[in-house]
């Protein structure tokens, strides 16, 4: 079963200088942990995303690193400052090597 | 003296059953995680720097009845400014097959060293929560989940 990823990001729109707003962040993935075994007992490979990582204007502000324990469909929330007016965007890294990004302006004012 | 050898053979008939019960319940070796590959994991990446208790909110339920997604909540206490900030936040689980669940990285860009996110545990475990601090210090936090349906299919 494969589907395609596809991201999902919530987070304001507009926000006042300096302001911290609450980013939330979801991705349709299987997250196969490679633990599992099909019908004839083999091993499953793992495909998972292993990285995500959130810029604003190319300027990193976290990444994090996931491993199998990562739930399928990983949602994650986390914070980010809002300095200016800008672009944050936001990555994910798959084990087979693609990487899907979203993105969200913010304007300040 | 009939009934001496009845009972006698009933004592050999249940030590039988007993030990044949006990050799049922042994299960096969586990391949789940132990608290000491937790902690080879962290002297790995810490070597013998000295782990101080606090600093982390580590917000787990304490039963889980779905082993598949878990939420987990953290925020670790700094004031995140170029000079003092959270440089990243390990997280380990006990009792997994893998140790390792996620690594989150900061930066004084990031307003807070805070993040919610959903686990899988297979088993009821200790998670272990490690954070780097900018300064060199190293805190650490634990919480127990109970699981009562396991997250690791198979």
């Amino acid at each position: 079963m494969t589907t395609q990823p596809t991201p999902r990001v919530r987070m304001p729109a507009t926000a006042k200088a300096g302001e911290v707003v609450e980013v939330k962040t979801l991705i349709s993935h299987e997250m196969e942990s490679g633990q599992r075994k099909d019908k004839d007992g083999k091993l499953i490979p793992r495909k998972i995303i292993k990285q995500f990582t959130a810029t604003f204007n190319g300027k990193e502000i976290m990444k994090a690193d996931w491993h199998g324990a990562i739930s399928a469909n990983p949602y994650q929330s986390f914070f980010v400052r809002v300095p200016e007016s800008g672009t944050f965007v936001f990555s994910w890294t798959d084990d087979d090597g693609s990487v899907y990004k979203a993105e969200q302006k913010v304007t300040v004012g | 003296m009939d009934m001496t050898t009845s009972a006698q053979s009933r004592r050999d008939f249940l030590a039988t059953a007993t030990a044949a019960v006990i050799a049922g319940t042994i299960a096969p070796s586990s391949l789940l995680a132990a608290p000491e590959q937790v902690a080879t994991e962290l002297k790995k990446l810490f070597g013998d720097t000295k782990l101080i208790e606090g600093k982390i909110k580590l917000d787990l339920p304490s039963i889980a009845e779905n082993g598949l997604v878990v939420p987990l909540n953290f925020e670790v206490e700094s004031p995140m400014t170029e000079k003092d900030y959270v440089k990243a936040v390990h997280f380990f689980a006990e009792g997994n097959p893998n140790p390792n669940v996620a690594n989150y990285f900061f930066t004084p860009m990031s307003p807070k060293a805070s993040a919610q996110l959903r686990i899988r545990l297979a088993q009821t475990q200790n998670i272990v929560a490690v954070a780097e601090m900018s300064n060199g210090e190293i805190y650490t936090a634990k919480k127990e989940v109970k699981v009562t349906i396991g997250g690791c299919g198979g």
